[in-house]
């Protein structure tokens, strides 16, 4: 029960019952794409706006599991007015956390200085099966920012 | 919400729990016999596959350790005994079937290769433009999509049966879709997802009137309820060793032995030849034409020990008493409130899908793991039946023989540890 605790902490169950940002396509958006875990069927679109390399909006569309849904809410609260490269810094700054992502080896952990309120989904770790589910979201602001219409965690 | 609560009355009888002895039948059971997060396993996936009894374990390792060997060629002793014991399996099978001949009898790597291998040695020869493939909006993907491929290859077309909201076919709608030009028909026996048993015999039937054969995907069925392929005179049975207690990658293709001497190989290679030369191959005798290359001998003489298990433990007995766990399990959860039942067709067998009211399933599982209780999240691979209730995915607790009333206790107890954490 307790260690539930520690995955579906009060925040993360506030940004599954009330998550911002959503529904929402900003009026002027020009970077969309649809994410699909096909394993869950958990599904979402994130709608951003960028100007001159900063996401000036953001908002999500569709559904999924708590923990996908809060982690999209947090990403677009987030990333709101980041750079694009920021955001992107930010995206494996959340990988890291998520997984023992070989990639940024020297740091113990996900830097909680930069992930801030993020830092609420490392509980995800302990649950492999679930680290798609918090990436998801992630992983589609990453392929509308390449300009890619479809993604998938699998 | 919409479930009969006199379902299952007709299956529902309070004294099978005596009949079976459970707590041996759980001892046998070595992976039952574990704590997950904390907590003792309470093991409801059953419909996604088994756990393996001791014997089961025990017949592998000692195949590995003293018998192994390739079958039908060498002429030593090891090869001899590894050829027993494999071809011993063939009547077992046939026997728990009840096949009229071992020829009728071959061995796939799951229900999944099983309906391919018809797909491809029985339709692509014999469908083209025009022809039609009957099967219901209740079939696994692995019901769908092998015809899917057939019909891309042939041109023929495929039909869908209609399911109602307890999850019933509707059979007047397949009455009228069966008609002069279906080529066959594949339907699921149990419901992975929905628990229905389709009336198959009243189905095969209707089929026959019109000379059309009937692929019955019995993947769920074989461990709940008494398979006699006889009575129901279908023409192809399918089935995975896996959800039967016995290891994964072996599988049972049921023919009728007429259907199987007219039906192209579906691999060639060793063991399915009777002669070899540059210009000409002479196939195999049945079934052994379609059992190309060397099979999974160590899985078909575990299916063996499988059904060695339950062969004295007869499988009406063991439907009885898994209808009374899902008759408790479903009245257990029609009673708390925000549970929505997924699949109340009047007659069920051991699966029980539910939803949770603001809750995703992929978080219901999460934490009744956490409580040590292993059920399925998902679409289950039937889409089109999440489609028609208009969900992603569904919770899914399925029975097998050794579950019990503290199994499905243990389940209430993690739903209402679901909703006190997701209404806090």
């Amino acid at each position: 029960m307790n260690d539930m605790r520690d995955l579906y902490e009060e925040l993360i169950l506030d940004h599954n019952r009330n998550p911002r940002n959503y529904p929402k396509k900003p009026t002027d958006c020009n970077c969309t794409a649809h994410g699909h875990n096909p394993l869950c069927g958990d599904e979402f679109i994130v709608n951003l706006t960028v100007e001159d390399g900063v996401i000036k909006d953001i908002g999500f569309e569709g559904a999924g599991c708590a923990i996908s849904t809060a982690s999209a809410s947090l990403m677009t609260e987030a990333i709101i007015g980041m750079r694009v490269e920021e955001a992107e810094k930010l995206f494996g700054e959340v990988r890291h956390l998520l997984t023992d992502d070989d990639e940024n080896e020297q740091q113990e952990h996900g830097d909680e200085e930069v992930l801030g309120k993020l830092s609420v989904l490392k509980g995800v770790k302990e649950y492999p099966m679930r680290v798609k589910c918090a990436t998801l979201a992630w992983h589609t602001m990453h392929a509308a920012l390449l300009g890619d219409k479809d993604t998938t965690t699998e | 919400m919409n479930s009969n609560p006199h379902m299952l009355e007709q299956n529902f009888r309070p004294d099978t729990e005596q009949a079976l002895d459970l707590q041996a039948l759980r001892a046998d059971f070595p992976a039952l016999h574990q704590e997950v997060r904390g907590h003792p396993l309470v093991y409801l996936d059953n419909g996604a596959t088994s756990q393996k009894p001791r014997s089961v374990i025990d017949a592998i390792r000692h195949y590995y350790e003293r018998d192994n060997s390739n079958v039908h060629r060498g002429v030593h002793t090891l090869s001899e005994r590894a050829t027993l014991a494999y071809e011993g399996v063939r009547k077992k099978v046939r026997n728990f079937f009840n096949a009229a001949s071992i020829r009728e009898i071959v061995f796939v790597r799951g229900t999944t290769e099983a309906i391919n291998l018809v797909a491809q040695s029985y339709g692509r020869p014999r469908f083209s433009t025009g022809d039609e493939i009957l099967i219901t909006e209740m079939e696994h993907h692995s019901n769908i999509v092998p015809w899917q491929l057939l019909c891309q290859q042939t041109g023929a077309t495929l039909k869908v049966v209609p399911f109602n909201e307890a999850g019933e076919l509707d059979l007047d709608a397949y009455h009228e879709l069966l008609g002069p030009r279906t080529r066959l028909v594949a339907v699921v026996h149990v419901s992975n997802s929905l628990g229905t048993v389709n009336p198959v015999a009243e189905l095969i039937a209707a089929a026959h009137q019109l000379d059309v054969p009937v692929l019955v995907d019995g993947a769920q069925a074989v461990a709940h309820r008494k398979v006699d392929v006889q009575a129901l005179d279908c023409d192809f049975y399918t089935c995975s060793g896996h959800k039967l207690f016995a290891p994964t990658g072996i599988g049972v293709l049921y023919a009728k032995e007429a259907l199987l001497a007219d039906m192209e190989p579906y691999q060639g290679g060793g063991d399915m030849i009777s002669r070899v030369s540059f210009e000409e191959t002479r196939y195999n005798d049945l079934p052994y034409k379609f059992e190309a290359g060397t099979p999974n001998i160590a899985g078909v003489i575990g299916l063996g020990a499988a059904l060695d298990y339950l062969e004295p433990l007869d499988m009406t007995a063991i439907g009885a008493h898994e209808d009374e766990l899902l008759h408790y399990a479903t009245t257990q959860l029609q009673a708390l409130p925000g549970i929505r039942l997924i699949g109340t067709a009047a007659a069920k067998a051991s699966i029980l899908s539910f939803c949770i009211e603001g809750v995703h399933p992929h978080d219901i599982s999460t934490i009744l793991d956490g409580e040590g209780i292993a059920i399925r999240a998902g679409h289950h691979c039937t889409m089109p039946v999440m489609t028609h209730y208009g969900l992603s995915a569904t919770a899914r607790a399925s029975f097998a023989l050794y579950n019990n009333r503290d199994d499905v206790d243990a389940l209430v107890a993690g739903i209402d540890k679901v909703k006190e954490i997701f209404q806090s």
